[in-house]
């Protein structure tokens, strides 16, 4: 999304290598270039991870609150994305340069985790009418790489994945107000089912194919790329939210053919990251005290 | 077909200082007292303070005689005359390009210190002065070397050899400035059937190797329609991820470590070489045989 300067004739060689499903990094269209994960890197968050997709850097805290459930939903929770672009990831971004595409991206994510199947907010709920919980996903861009949609709704999920809601033990009515008591044990919490929660994958439109995890380059190359929030419940998945990008746009089968790649990926993508959490908190215990390895190499 | 996907935990990461091995130069930070002696010199990244001479980069020491300058790990390109760069155009001006050489500054390159296309030898009219656009447009990469550095540290450059000038299709790499090693010649043409340009300035170019010899347009053209076929492809691809590979370990690129490295690689597939095992793998064999060189 970062604008980068790319000579015509650089472009040329993308667009003829898409074409020969042989890509600037050998990958064929349909690959991603591997990431890292962690979670639970920042000590002071209730839930967050870091993923790094090749040079795309994503951080995500996740902070839990009590609050009022809103008098149309009283038995939900809330969610809330905020995005912001920090200004080391390109200097674009300095100041109010971020802006557009952190919103744009936080209202696709924001979408996509609409649907009740996917994101069930019920099970934030406290006391109906009263009081829920509350999360904040705050999410920072920290490098560009291109694919940035894939690479934050991924580590939200991780993050979620991660995230510890203090168990209530009791709650007392007291006249109009409610008394909330929470388990004073910090491993005595709730965790987020996150099978359902969807990821959002970018199917980029260079040429007359479509590829996906697109570099910052390939980004450049497109005139139009959708994206495709995709939720998976019983071992099928779901569309949540279809989002376009770019000035162009697309014939009615280049659609049809780019969400199925997005769906068929995004199936493997959710597959993987559920290995890798699971692989994460068996190594580490599900509470335990884990080394955090963040920036350093 | 179906997609790959790999996630790699935190706790997986391959530590790539192992391949320095015992050989860690002692580091200064910001700050911190590299001599309290007063009969030494500062000299670069260096600055006194209280009759110390103390470090103003992150990086390691360099002395020569009384001269102490600390040389830093990351920087931006800090040019020499005569250096060979790959640039890319950013802006047309008034009879000059600004061009960005990853230095502080933007550098430039003077419509007098261009060949005109045909290669005429004549004053630049108003006319070439209109036609700069036609030339060289903004993002157009380039070659070219350093002729003069001004006051502020800013770069002037020239493409006045047929060597110099505009480039066509292929693949740029930037890389860290000081990983590139200084050598007689930073152009090459590897057996592979690719020629890179290793630029001071740590960008590098990939491309296939150029079979046409018309040289005598002063290398103004692009030849868009042409398609690289597959197999220059995948060895340029190849040639990417080898450099990419030997950058993330820290190791100093030029023509033999590259090849090198892309000859360790063979028994990997080009897109494996994403990978950090693969990526470690290839920079250890690579080290390994530049150690055997060196005895």
């Amino acid at each position: 999304m970062a604008n980068i300067l790319l000579s015509d004739a650089e472009k040329t060689f993308i667009l003829h290598g898409v074409e020969e499903d042989f890509r600037c990094d050998g990958r064929t269209r349909r690959d991603y270039r591997p990431m890292e994960l962690e979670t639970g890197i920042v000590s002071h968050a209730s839930g967050s991870a870091r993923l790094r997709l090749a040079n795309t850097d994503i951080l995500v805290g996740i902070k839990t609150e009590i609050d009022v459930p809103s008098p149309y939903n009283i038995d939900k929770g809330k969610i809330e994305f905020f995005i912001d672009c920090s200004a080391n990831a390109t200097p674009e971004f300095e100041g109010r340069g971020g802006e557009e595409l952190a919103q744009e991206i936080s209202d696709t994510l924001a979408k996509s985790y609409q649907s009740g199947q996917a994101f069930d907010l019920r099970k934030l709920c406290i006391l109906p009418g009263q009081q829920c919980w509350k999360l904040y996903v705050d999410i920072l861009i920290l490098e560009c790489g291109g694919n940035l949609f894939d690479a934050v709704s991924l580590a939200v999920k991780a993050a979620l994945f991660n995230t510890k809601i203090p168990r209530v033990t009791a709650a007392l009515m007291d006249g109009g107000n409610v008394d909330l008591s929470l388990s004073d044990d910090p491993y005595d919490c709730n965790r987020i089912e996150i099978n359902q929660i969807p990821i959002l994958v970018t199917v980029c439109k260079i040429g007359d194919s479509c590829v996906v995890d697109p570099s910052a380059e390939e980004e450049q190359c497109s005139a139009a790329s959708v994206v495709v929030g995709v939720s998976q419940r019983d071992n099928k998945s779901f569309l949540t939210n279809i989002h376009m990008c770019g000035v162009g746009s697309f014939h009615q089968e280049t659609l049809e053919s780019s969400v199925e790649l997005g769906l068929s990926a995004a199936e493997k993508l959710d597959e993987e990251l559920l290995i890798a959490l699971k692989l994460e908190e068996e190594r580490f215990g599900k509470y335990g005290k884990k080394e955090i390895f963040g920036f350093l190499r | 077909m179906s997609t790959n996907v790999k996630f790699r935990l935190a706790s997986d990461r391959v530590n790539t200082q192992i391949l320095t091995g015992d050989r860690i130069p002692r580091l200064y930070t910001p700050g911190e007292v590299v001599t309290a002696q007063q009969s030494f010199m500062r000299g670069h990244g260096t600055y006194v303070e209280d009759d110390d001479i103390k470090a103003s980069v992150a990086g390691v020491m360099e002395q020569v005689n009384k001269l102490i300058s600390i040389k830093p790990l990351k920087s931006r390109y800090v040019g020499e005359i005569g250096d060979v760069v790959v640039a890319r155009i950013t802006e047309v001006q008034q009879k000059r390009w600004k061009v960005d050489t990853n230095s502080r500054l933007d550098s430039v390159l003077l419509l007098s210190s261009v060949n005109l296309p045909g290669g005429e030898l004549r004053r630049r009219s108003a006319e070439d002065e209109q036609m700069m656009r036609k030339y060289l447009q903004e993002g157009d990469l380039i070659s070219a070397e350093v002729q003069n550095i001004y006051d502020d540290g800013s770069l002037s450059l020239y493409t006045r050899s047929l060597k110099y000038g505009k480039l066509s299709q292929g693949i740029l790499v930037k890389v860290f400035p000081s990983l590139i090693k200084r050598r007689k010649t930073h152009f090459h043409n590897l057996p592979c059937g690719v020629s890179i340009i290793l630029g001071n300035n740590g960008f590098i170019w990939i491309s296939p190797t150029s079979t046409s010899e018309s040289e005598n347009d002063g290398g103004f053209t692009q030849n868009l329609s042409e398609v690289i076929p597959r197999a220059d492809r995948e060895v340029i691809a190849r040639l990417r991820n080898c450099i990419l590979a030997l950058a993330q370990c820290k190791m100093m690129l030029y023509d033999t470590s590259i090849l090198y490295a892309f000859e360790e690689s063979i028994k990997y597939e080009v897109h494996e070489l994403l990978n950090q095992e693969a990526i470690f793998d290839v920079a250890f064999l690579t080290q390994h045989r530049l150690r055997l060189q060196e005895i």
